[in-house]
């Protein structure tokens, strides 16, 4: 197996873009292409979720391919829920490892604001399990609010630790200039005041408005490439050091323990593993918090933190920029955006931003090594990335 | 004779009893007054409303060119019954809301505008507004209209107003939505907040000046540019 190197890495604004989803697509891999003076790749993967039936979009590859002037190289959608950009970033570093390719574009993209915000609940909820789940109206937004409650109940998580996620991510996304959310909130506004309330209603109780990230349209992407072609580029040398990935039973009430994330804590496990490196090692890192719970719940079992003891060290200020273990630096889905095709592709480059230097206001000092989480279902289906600066 | 032709032109304003000011507590953690404009105000509204008009995002220049004439027309006497409602904090411009008083069941709703976004704050304006219709003006029914698909979301289904589609609106042939007391009266506990009367110092900072919104939408230099600016807001890609 070769090594495996980001050589690029460009994003859109996560927002509401008006334009068709290939552009979007196209966009971020133009800002790629100049990030790495890059004007060639052998082959293309795009990683989308909804262009059928948000968009009235098919062969989305086959349309950014040639929109990117990349013809004849080869071109291939990746579906995989939430976590298709990661999956797609799986594709490309195993189509480098393996020696098939040297230069690898990495795509993800959405336009999940040509529909309401109805439909595009609903559309993210075709990923539940279809008998078990869906017909008995289950949305993610439910899901995660059944899965808070046991959580609550078992750790002593609070609404009030919920509300410190969000307010330390929408505070990240204001030094972020892609990200969907540029707002101050504060615990007063959302919480403590007598019209919190209404400034932050329930969604699905016990998760209220801010507790749950926007829906985005945005695109991103990562160009992988081997060390040959990484000597000719100008950047600093962030390899992808760990894949892994792991999946769960679809209906979250077959898991044993609901409050395990096990496809989270195995796709971890073997991405560090394999980039040999521990929880502990990690200076910065991206985790799927589509809804608030899920980062404090991912960062216990990616090892960050002990099991139920992630709100803690949110207290204590350890995932701040600053703290022992920075966490969504970007904004994360929270603040910066989740347009689902592209999320873990724009996980990947605020990883590789990090790591080269490049973050800046928000940038974690001497970041060296990098982890994302990009969470699909709900933990039905993980991948996690492992980065790490070498030079 | 001008001022002949004047009389003729000024409709004749019904008299409506004054929205009462209000405070709440926004997401922001900071106080947001909404009071009345006063006619001559208006001025003092128009040069952050313009700036919109150029704004190609999330129908911005739709919503403030129509808003812009309307204060105008509020302004110079050519609209009956109008009213203009500010939402300030810090004295800054934060939303601006205005409708009108058609009949005395049926208030007309004209434009939200929010100055600054993330917050709700066109949705604590909009409230406002509903508010002045059925308790200051002690209507029936407001009708509505969507011309954002934002605005529909948050009108048409948060409040989930009726269908009154046989009838039209004055902004245009699109159809109409009605906002009846008793959709108002079960949406009331949850959606309309503040409180009053507003502290004197609050009340004061509003009225004294009404200061720029920090951080409006802002036009592009270009059309090009626009498609640019929003997907790369830093100008990384043109630069």
């Amino acid at each position: 197996m070769r090594e495996v190197y980001a050589a690029g890495v460009g994003i859109t604004s996560f927002t509401r873009l008006d334009y068709p989803l290939s552009e979007i697509a196209a966009y971020s891999g133009m800002m790629a292409m100049k990030d790495s003076g890059l004007t060639q790749a052998d082959h293309l993967y795009v990683a989308n979720m909804g262009g059928c039936r948000l968009n009235h979009q098919s062969g989305l590859a086959s349309a950014v391919v040639d929109t990117l002037s990349l013809c004849p190289a080869g071109a291939e959608l990746i579906e995989n829920g939430p976590a298709s950009g990661a999956s797609a970033i799986k594709q490309g570093y195993m189509a480098v490892a393996s020696g098939l390719h040297d230069v690898v574009m990495v795509i993800g993209a959405e336009r999940m604001r040509e529909v309401n915000n109805l439909d595009a609940t609903d559309f993210v909820a075709t990923l539940s399990h279809p008998l078990a789940e869906y017909i008995y109206g289950v949305t993610l937004p439910s899901l995660a609010a059944m899965f808070t409650r046991l959580y609550m109940e078992k750790y002593g998580v609070t609404s009030r630790h919920l509300a410190m996620v969000a307010i330390k991510n929408q505070d990240n996304a204001l030094l972020n200039p892609f990200a969907h959310l540029h707002q101050k909130i504060t615990m007063e506004g959302i919480m403590d005041s007598e019209d919190a309330m209404t400034n932050n209603p329930y969604v699905s109780e016990p998760l209220r408005f801010f507790d749950c990230c926007p829906i985005s349209d945005g695109g991103a992407c990562l160009i992988l490439a081997s060390a040959d072609v990484m000597k000719k580029i100008k950047k600093p040398m962030v390899r992808l050091a760990g894949v892994g990935q792991a999946t769960d039973s679809h209906a979250v009430h077959e898991r044993e323990n609901p409050t395990d994330l096990l496809a989270v804590r195995k796709a971890a496990q073997e991405s560090l593993k394999m980039a040999g490196i521990k929880p502990s090692d990690v200076n910065v890192a991206e985790l799927h918090d589509a809804f608030t719970i899920l980062e404090i719940a991912e960062s216990e079992e990616v090892g960050f933190f002990k099991k139920g003891e992630g709100h803690r060290a949110l207290e204590r200020g350890e995932t701040k920029i600053g703290g022992k273990i920075p966490i969504n630096t970007s904004g994360g889905l929270k603040g910066k955006g989740h347009p689902v095709g592209a999320t873990g592709v724009g996980q990947a480059h605020e990883i590789v931003l990090q790591l080269r230097g490049e973050a800046k206001k928000r940038q974690v000092k001497d970041a060296r090594v990098g982890f994302t989480c990009n969470f699909g279902g709900f933990g039905n289906n993980v991948v996690c990335l492992t980065f790490v600066r070498e030079n | 004779m001008a001022i002949e032709l004047e009389r003729i032109l000024r409709p004749t304003d019904t008299p409506m009893a004054p929205y009462q000011p209000k405070y709440m507590t926004v997401a922001s953690g900071e106080a947001m007054v909404i009071r009345q404009a006063a006619r001559d105000e208006i001025p003092a509204l128009l040069p952050h409303v313009e700036p919109l008009i150029h704004v190609d995002r999330d129908f911005y220049d739709i919503v403030a060119a129509r808003l812009y004439a309307e204060l105008l027309g509020y302004y110079k006497y050519r609209v009956q019954d109008e009213y203009v409602l500010v939402a300030q904090i810090n004295g800054e411009l934060a939303a601006i809301v205005n409708g009108r008083r058609v009949t005395a069941d049926v208030g007309m709703s004209y434009h939200t505008l929010a100055l600054r976004r993330g917050l709700r704050l066109g949705a604590h304006a909009f409230a406002a507004k509903m508010e002045y219709h059925f308790e200051g003006l002690g209507q029936k029914e407001v009708l509505i209209v969507a011309e954002s698909p934002i605005g529909f979301k948050r009108w048409m289904i948060e409040y989930k107003l009726e269908k009154r589609f046989e009838t039209p609106h004055e902004l245009g042939g699109v159809p109409s939505w009605a906002l009846t007391k008793e959709i108002y009266d079960k949406a009331k506990e949850s959606l309309v907040v503040g409180k009053r009367p507003v502290p004197v110092e609050f009340l004061e900072k509003a009225n004294e000046a009404i200061l720029p919104p920090s951080d409006p939408p802002k036009p592009p230099a270009d059309l090009v540019a626009a498609r640019r600016s929003k997907y790369d807001p830093t100008g990384y890609f043109t630069n």
